[in-house]
């Protein structure tokens, strides 16, 4: 039996409520090959986050669990590194002391004081913002302060790099231009990715799997999508291409006709009910 | 680190230079009226009420001072103050010529150097309670500052602390000084003190009122680091150390200078008191001798020591307000 770079296995979740448990994900099963790019999507509320999170070793599953690499993650580390939405800068360093950081953790003892500096560089120059060095994240845009995220996390050398909506708080000619840096750096350095959206253009253009996810609570992986298309990618072909509208129009069908949300209002709406977990969730992290 | 510096004209003079300039004169105007015009509108109103309400009320020690009287007494403090320095500086030449004189004759002789035991004038009186309070402050930071960040950190530990912190918290500091006069009698007894008594339970009674606000500000501080950051130091695994420095305490710099503010103001209030009540030397004894000697200049001077320690208790605010400036990242942030 051969194993997975990256494998989940029956991953159940349920957060303690005050109304008893709450189970967010139902026996999720995935395995990810080395290099893949996979992107999960669903509505939100279906618990995409919480995935990324148990990937992330944030969360711990309550039954099932994870193994990359054949060993199995319990606690979060360097070698899954994450990119949040947010982007989650410090805001009181600048932009090269924020990548030092982490370079600094991991590469310590491992490279010398001018290799790290090298590195922070290179990293740095990867998503195009050598030129911002000693700026602070607040003297920087929203697009910028992301690719500086995505840079802190590439610097760690990942096996895994998880990416939590990356862009979803930028603006679409932000978006596409960052969609475009991270084809060509995944290219380039043959990351494997797990990439939560809830934009099918993005899942489409970038991955290699579309893992589409049932709607909550209880959610569990609803199908899974190979998108066999040739890299490198080009959005532009690929707008009147038959083939990448078959699959945006699968990825459409999935989350509107099959797994069509139905948004309840009151306490008991999947939405409210989520935010009560991320606040237990929360709690139990700290 | 800033490499957009640029040459900026204080504020304070800025719509004089704009003026000057040429700029726009009507703005500038607006402006110099808001900055400078109000504040100096609203002094002499505050003037004028007070004096015309000071004329009213006839005490045992006479009129209430007005403004004119009260300034008078200010410069008249200023002259007991440099008589008494000259008397010090008399003295002291004097006792120099004695000690000279007698080595002359008897080359054996050990001179005695004494102090001069003038009394303490206003201004001494100041320094004493500045050094006092400071002292104070610093003690009750070093001790808050810390104990705020690890009950921030750990909810144990928070649960542990939080009931004491809040019964000690509304205790005034009258309650405390009796305990403390007799404690540091009992305990700080040597032969060669490098601290007056009166000085330490002053300074301890400080301690006592000003730990709280800065320990609580800070817990919060630490309580209230994003949950994107303290994510970020998990998947980086920071050391707790690494993870004190360079996450939370950056966080918390805000909320403990605002406790620290607050911790300052308390300190200087709760000196005064503790001077008037121990007797120890500082601004707070000079106003409770004024209150017993009861001349027909009291009640202006009392209101001399008023005015100052207003001041002070200002300018000591702008300090920290200046220090949070400079060690802050944030120089965006509004302070007042």
């Amino acid at each position: 039996m051969t194993q997975s770079h990256l494998e989940l296995t029956g991953v159940d979740i349920e957060f303690p409520t005050p109304k008893g448990p709450f189970q967010a994900l139902d026996n999720i099963n995935l395995k990810v090959d080395e290099g893949e790019f996979i992107s999960l999507i669903g509505h939100s509320g279906c618990g995409k986050s919480t995935v990324l999170n148990i990937l992330a070793g944030l969360h711990q599953a309550t039954r099932g669990g994870v193994l990359l690499d054949g060993r199995e993650v319990d606690q979060p580390g360097p070698e899954r590194a994450v990119v949040f939405q947010n982007h989650s800068l410090l805001p009181w360093l600048t932009v090269y002391q924020n990548v030092e950081l982490a370079v600094k953790k991991v590469f310590k003892g491992r490279m010398s004081r001018a290799e790290m500096r090298d590195w922070i560089h290179h990293n740095l120059a990867l998503v195009q913002m050598d030129h911002a060095l000693h700026k602070r994240p607040d003297e920087i845009s929203g697009g910028m302060k992301q690719r500086v995220g995505i840079a802190r996390a590439l610097a760690m050398q990942p096996k895994v790099l998880l990416m939590d909506e990356p862009f979803g708080a930028l603006d679409a000619l932000t978006r596409a231009h960052l969609q475009d840096s991270l084809m060509e750096i995944q290219a380039d350095l043959g990351n494997t990715v797990i990439m939560i959206t809830h934009d099918v253009d993005e899942a489409v253009l970038l991955s290699d799997r579309i893992v589409m996810m049932t709607n909550g609570p209880a959610a569990t992986v609803g199908e899974i999508l190979t998108i066999d298309l040739p890299r490198p990618r080009n959005r532009l072909a690929l707008a009147d291409d038959p083939t990448y509208n078959h699959y945006r129009h699968e990825v459409l069908t999935f989350l509107y006709e099959k797994q069509k949300k139905v948004e309840e209002i009151g306490s008991s709406s999947p939405a409210a009910a989520k935010g009560t977990t991320k606040d237990k969730a929360k709690e139990r992290v700290a | 680190m800033n490499t957009n510096l640029s040459l900026k004209t204080p504020r304070a003079i800025a719509p004089f230079v704009n003026l000057a300039r040429g700029e726009s004169p009507r703005a500038q105007l607006d402006v110099l009226f808001r900055t400078v015009g109000l504040p100096v509108i609203g002094l002499m109103v505050f003037l004028m009420l007070w004096s015309g309400v000071a004329g009213k009320i006839d005490t045992s020690l006479g009129q209430f001072p007005g403004p004119a009287q009260v300034w008078n007494q200010a410069e008249a403090l200023y002259v007991e103050h440099v008589a008494e320095r000259e008397k010090a500086e008399a003295f002291y030449e004097r006792q120099d010529d004695r000690i000279a004189e007698r080595l002359a004759n008897d080359p054996g002789y050990e001179p005695r150097i004494h102090d001069y035991t003038g009394k303490a004038t206003f201004f001494d009186q100041v320094i004493t309670s500045l050094i006092t309070v400071l002292s104070g402050f610093l003690i009750a930071s070093i001790i808050a500052i810390p104990l705020g960040i690890i009950t921030g950190l750990s909810r144990n530990l928070y649960a542990a602390f939080n009931p004491l912190v809040q019964i000690f918290k509304p205790v005034s500091p009258l309650a405390w000084l009796p305990l403390v006069t007799i404690v540091v009698s009992a305990v700080y007894v040597t032969d060669d003190p490098m601290f007056d008594k009166s000085f330490l339970t002053s300074m301890i009674t400080v301690v006592l009122c000003s730990l709280w606000p800065t320990m609580i500000n800070t817990t919060v501080g630490v309580n209230t680091v994003s949950r994107d950051l303290l994510n970020v130091s998990q998947v980086l695994r920071l050391g707790w150390l690494t993870h004190v420095v360079k996450i939370v305490l950056p966080s918390s710099i805000p909320m403990i200078f605002t406790g620290l503010r607050l911790s300052l103001g308390i300190a200087w209030m709760v000196l005064i008191a503790a001077e008037m009540l121990a007797q120890s030397p500082g601004l707070g004894k000079f106003v409770w001798d004024e209150f017993q000697n009861g001349s027909s200049d009291s009640l202006a001077r009392i209101m001399v020591a008023v005015l100052v320690i207003g001041l002070i208790g200002f300018l000591l605010d702008r300090g920290m307000l200046a220090l949070q400036r400079a060690m802050s990242w944030d120089k965006t942030a509004i302070m007042r």
